[in-house]
């Protein structure tokens, strides 16, 4: 008799189980506000990437048109698959002293693999991760880029 | 032409009349074939398409996505486009498989579904041939089916799709049981096999309601039973696509993978409609017993609507199991079988065998 019994609980704690399972599908299926889709072109305007997204390296330059870096190699260093080039060159200060400036900071996103390294790195916080994600270009050579803009140099804080 | 969308009938055999006048009796039947043919087969092509639409619909809100939205509005043409792929696909021929075997298999597969759809009364008076055993025919020729896809695992030399084969025909066997048994409660409470008559029972009350706890058990057991065998998730073992690919259409590309695709949700659709009309009442409006009132205004939607209607809903139903339940295992399908549905089956044959003697029933 007792397995009688226990044979029936089993079938109705199983029902029981299954259908409270149904109704939570079935609460999202009648909620289309518990959507999580990113619906992209249209919602581009308002579009925000999460914190931790990594787009692309930039070197943020101020309104003066000067930027942090120091041309010391070490993000060049730190790639892990050379997606950094440091071209320098050496300039004569006021006084009289040869100083090494950056000439081109060559970055190339079509090798980048977002690893960090180059920012975490970097001593005088030249470079930092932008979260822009629309890179498709039809040329490869486009995605060579060169971070420090034309004419622009280092900014006075950083004294080397 | 009389056309009545109350009662097809009319133009059925308005269509006929002018046929018999106007030829010989077998061109006449020829061609009502070739249009019955024709009927069935766009019919096909257009509920498979938007079955496979519906369910990628549903799925996706069931897991908080928006599913197709890109081809049309909605996603609407997204099947048609999936369609026209496959037709453009390259069928890529096996070394080593069984040629004949494996390109009879699909086409087995599908001419099942087709045959069954035959005997589905949709509407008063739209109804191909009305066999005097029509269901005991419908679950007969569904069950056809399974040698396709015996032949398909077996012909394609493949392990995976063997093995996928071999669960689908292990569980086809047991389950073919409990549809059978839970649809033999319902023929014993209307007394007959002939669908035109089942359905026509079902004026003053579905046998959901006027069979009550023996015909609610059946129903159940038989949701569970046809969503295994038609081979629907949580009962997918035969495709099983984490442990066998694909299963047993794995080798299969382009057209020929279409069709298992369009067979599966034909089956679909054909065990969801023999549940309308054995519990729900087929193209029959919801009647109750004595209120008049109440069932003129049920007459109002056309039977046709009413079939469709009844038939989504339990294509819901079996979407829902799908896309909440996790798959089972092999040896956990065959003890739900036979542990449990057929215990359950044939104490509720008793039941209700009990109850039309004693005519308990409404």
């Amino acid at each position: 008799m007792r397995s009688i019994i226990n044979y029936l609980k089993e079938i109705f704690g199983t029902v029981r189980a299954l259908l409270k399972g149904m109704g939570v599908t079935g609460y999202y299926f009648v909620h289309p506000r518990e959507i999580v889709t990113q619906q992209y072109p249209e919602n581009r305007a308002t579009l925000k990437m999460f914190d931790r997204f990594k787009g692309e390296v930039v070197m943020p330059h101020d309104e003066n048109n000067e930027h942090h870096c120091t041309a010391c190699g070490i993000c060049e260093m730190n790639c892990p698959n050379g997606s950094i080039e440091i071209i320098s060159k050496i300039q004569l200060t006021p006084e009289g002293k040869k100083k090494k400036v950056i000439a081109k900071h060559i970055y190339h996103l079509g090798m980048c693999t977002f690893c960090n390294l180059c920012i975490k790195t970097c001593p005088s916080n030249a470079i930092i991760m932008e979260q822009t994600f629309e890179h498709a270009v039809f040329n490869r050579a486009k995605l060579t880029k060169v971070l420090n803009q034309p004419g622009s140099k280092l900014s006075k804080g950083d004294k080397k | 032409m009389k056309f009545n969308i109350y009662d097809l009938s009319s133009f059925t055999s308005s269509i006929n009349q002018t046929l018999m006048e106007n030829c010989s009796p077998f061109w006449a039947v020829t061609i009502e074939m070739v249009l019955v043919g024709i009927a069935i087969l766009s019919f096909y092509a257009i509920v498979g398409l938007y079955l496979v639409y519906a369910e990628r619909k549903v799925c996706a809100f069931m897991q908080c996505r928006v599913g197709p939205n890109r081809v049309g509005p909605y996603g609407f043409f997204q099947t048609i486009a999936d369609l026209i792929k496959l037709l453009m696909k390259e069928l890529i021929p096996i070394k080593n498989a069984d040629k004949f075997l494996f390109n009879l298999a699909p086409f087995i597969v599908i001419i099942a579904s087709f045959m069954a759809l035959a005997a589905i009364p949709f509407a008063k008076g739209l109804h191909a041939i009305d066999f005097n055993i029509g269901i005991f025919y419908v679950m007969a020729v569904t069950s056809i089916g399974v040698i396709g896809i015996l032949l398909a695992g077996w012909s394609s030399n493949n392990k995976y799709s063997l093995i996928g084969a071999m669960r689908s025909g292990a569980q086809i066997v047991s389950y073919e049981l409990s549809v059978g048994l839970s649809l033999v409660t319902i023929v014993i409470l209307s007394g007959s096999l002939q669908l035109s008559t089942i359905v026509e029972a079902q004026r003053d009350g579905w046998f959901l309601f006027t069979g009550h706890i023996p015909a609610l058990i059946a129903f159940l057991v038989f949701l569970v039973a046809a969503t295994a065998e038609t081979n629907r998730g949580p009962f997918d073992l035969a495709e099983a696509e984490s442990e066998l690919t694909a299963g047993f259409h794995t080798e299969y590309s382009g057209i020929k993978f279409a069709f298992f695709f369009l067979a599966e949700y034909m089956n679909m659709f054909i065990v969801a409609s023999i549940a309308a009309t054995m519990f729900l009442g087929g193209w029959m409006p919801l009647h109750v017993g004595g209120w008049e009132a109440f069932n003129n205004i049920m007459d109002f939607v056309p039977p046709f609507f009413w079939y469709i209607g009844k038939t989504a809903v339990v294509i819901f139903i079996m979407m829902w199991f799908k896309w909440t339940f996790p798959r089972l295992r092999i040896d956990q399908l065959l003890t739900l079988e036979w542990k449990y549905l057929l215990p359950i089956n044939l104490v509720n044959i008793i039941i209700m065998s009990f109850v039309v003697l004693m005519g308990w029933h409404f």
